[in-house]
């Protein structure tokens, strides 16, 4: 054993530091050995293989009409994620009221929307301007009228296509963030109404900021899957988006593999992004739980005088010194 | 039953009065007839033993549960309903706003057993919480307040501070100082060292102390019985939703019913 002075983090000696070698495991070296051959070789045969055409991926990748369909395609995604979120959460938080009615209309809201196809819900809106040309604010059954508009103006095809996926997205995400609401602790609550809160606000600043640690995660799944999902919106027809160009291309060239490619990677390009933003927002939202030692910047290091503190602290060190000597 | 007006006349009027309450979950009757009064700069200590009803009587008392029969007076108001007058001289008893309840409820301090800090936010978070957004202060001298607060629980020190990151005596006496900051009249504390470490429990009773020394009303439920015989006032023994016995804190050392004789043989 090498034999330098071990210290702690505070510069404090540890006498008889372990420094144990880790178990050999054998098991692991050859599980990894044969994946990293598995790995190589699907990777040869991709780069290899001619009937891929790499050359014709690699000239369409940043074509014009890919890069729209790729601009329109996150914005759908984006645009309809945003609208749908609003709205389950509007949505949870009615369904969990204590007024009947809006009990009511949201249990109808997401019966309905769960309970019909998204494919049929956008070729609906598609033909919204069809089935009603105009729509007016006025009282039911009389000719009085405040308000009207031309639906076409309205319910133009992108209109049609975000409106579509947010409504249908919403019923889905109303039950993730519901199961998110009934996560959180009753006894947050009624601390919160002992303190003088008020409903709102216990719903805004207590409950909601804890429910988004555990609605976070499948939300992020859901924003992927919406992502694909906006390959429907042909349905409306809406035809700018990315899955619907590299297909044009693909039908005017006859080359259909290529261009599956290229709709591909960018689709994985795009999910790569939003999970990163998915991780991010996770660690703002799991602050407080997963805390160890969280410090804000220029805070200085109280006196420790706890020792349930300082015994988590030198846990934390002792982990920190195996992951350096794993690295090492 | 006559209920004084909510005007506030003498000194001498109790903080808390409760008069025949009783209170039942559908068929299950927790309370069936307490009566309490509360000086002000007092202290009552509740004991009995578990399912006696001791922590409904304290949620009735800050409206987390709704009265089933019978009054209770914070102040000389009454809690949670008032008398309208209707048509012909007659007059009927109806629910109080959200808004009546929150005044209500900003007399009040609680303290609960599991501490109910908010985890996502820090100790000194926890604490201007309240005053910034019920009493709409401004943040820095919400801020002056916390930290004034908590140097008061002795936690000076761990401003920035996730519950996480503190021990339960450490967390418990965070939710003091959350409550305090609210300037109450009156606290209300169930079981508050109930789910700490024994070693624990010391430094917040030693809070606790200190706060009765310096005048505050306090209503402890509690298991802690040397507590009760140094600090208490006033102690109540419940037992099946009823007050079966009260006094000064020498009734411990010699209580006269045959059930707080035998409760007190099992806690001792
Ligand atoms: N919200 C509720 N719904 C139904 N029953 C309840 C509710 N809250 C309390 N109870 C019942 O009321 C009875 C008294 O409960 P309470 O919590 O007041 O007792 P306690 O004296 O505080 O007991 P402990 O020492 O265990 O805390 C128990 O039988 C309990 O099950
Ligand atoms: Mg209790």
């Amino acid at each position: 054993m090498p034999h330098h002075e071990p210290m702690d983090g505070e510069g404090l000696p540890i006498p008889n530091r372990i420094n144990a070698k880790p178990v050999r495991k054998t098991g692991q070296i050859v599980a990894a050995v044969i994946v990293a051959l598995l790995a190589a070789m699907l990777i040869k045969g991709l780069i290899t293989n001619p009937r891929l055409e790499w050359n014709v991926v690699w000239k369409y990748l940043f074509n014009e009409n890919v890069l729209a369909g790729v601009g329109y395609t996150l914005l759908l995604t984006v645009i309809s994620m945003v609208v749908a979120i609003i709205l389950a959460v509007i949505l949870a938080i009615m369904r969990k009221s204590l007024n009947p009615v809006l009990r009511g209309v949201s249990w109808a809201y997401i019966w309905f929307f769960r309970g019909t196809p998204v494919y049929t819900q956008l070729v609906f809106w598609g033909l919204f301007s069809v089935l009603i040309p105009k729509l007016s604010l006025g009282i039911p059954f009389t000719s009085v009228e405040f308000w009207s508009i031309n639906s076409s103006e309205v319910i133009t095809a992108f209109n049609a296509a975000w409106l579509g996926l947010a409504l249908n997205e919403a019923a889905y995400l109303s039950e993730i963030v519901r199961a998110g609401l009934e996560a959180v602790d009753p006894g947050q609550t009624e601390a919160a109404q002992a303190l003088g809160m008020k409903r709102s606000q216990i719903m805004r600043r207590v409950i909601l900021p804890q429910a988004m640690r555990i609605i976070i995660p499948p939300t992020g799944n859901e924003t992927i899957g919406m992502l694909k999902t906006t390959s429907l919106v042909l349905a409306v027809p809406f035809t700018l988006d990315l899955q619907f160009a590299t297909n044009a291309i693909a039908s005017r060239i006859y080359k259909p593999i290529p261009l599956l490619l290229v709709a591909g990677l960018w689709y994985l390009f795009i999910t790569s992004i939003l999970m990163v933003l998915q991780s991010r927002l996770e660690k703002h939202f799991g602050k407080g739980f997963e805390a160890r030692r969280v410090r804000t910047k220029g805070d200085v290091p109280p006196s420790t005088t706890d020792s349930k503190i300082e015994k988590q602290d030198t846990v934390n060190k002792d982990n920190q010194a195996t992951m350096l000597g794993l690295n090492a | 039953m006559s209920t004084s007006p909510a005007t506030p006349s003498a000194a001498a009027e109790p903080a808390v009065k409760a008069v025949q309450v009783h209170k039942a979950f559908g068929d299950l009757h927790v309370l069936k007839g307490v009566d309490l009064t509360v000086a002000p700069g007092t202290v009552t200590v509740i004991l009995g033993p578990s399912g006696s009803g001791k922590s409904t009587f304290l949620r009735l008392i800050n409206q987390l549960e709704t009265l089933t029969g019978g009054v209770i007076e914070v102040q000389g108001e009454r809690i949670g309903v008032k008398r309208v007058e209707g048509k012909n001289g007659t007059s009927y008893l109806q629910t109080l706003t959200d808004k009546e309840i929150a005044r209500q409820r900003s007399h009040l301090g609680m303290v609960f057993q599991r501490f109910n800090l908010f985890p996502h936010m820090t100790a000194l978070e926890n604490v201007m919480e309240a005053p910034v957004h019920v009493l709409k202060m401004d943040k820095r001298e919400a801020r002056a307040l916390a930290v004034k607060e908590l140097e008061r629980v002795g936690l000076g020190e761990r401003l920035d501070y996730y519950p996480a990151q503190l021990s339960g005596g450490q967390q418990q006496r965070v939710a003091i100082a959350r409550a305090l900051a609210m300037k109450p009249d009156i606290m209300l504390f169930d079981e508050p060292t109930s789910a700490l470490d024994p070693e624990l429990v010391g430094e917040v009773l030693g809070v606790m102390r200190s706060l009765a020394d310096d005048g505050m009303t306090m209503i402890v439920v509690t298991h802690e019985i040397g507590f009760a015989k140094e600090v208490a006032d006033q102690v109540v023994f419940m037992d099946g939703g009823v007050v079966v016995e009260q006094g000064g804190p020498e009734i411990i050392d010699h209580p006269k019913e045959a059930r707080f004789q035998d409760f007190l043989q099992h806690v001792l």
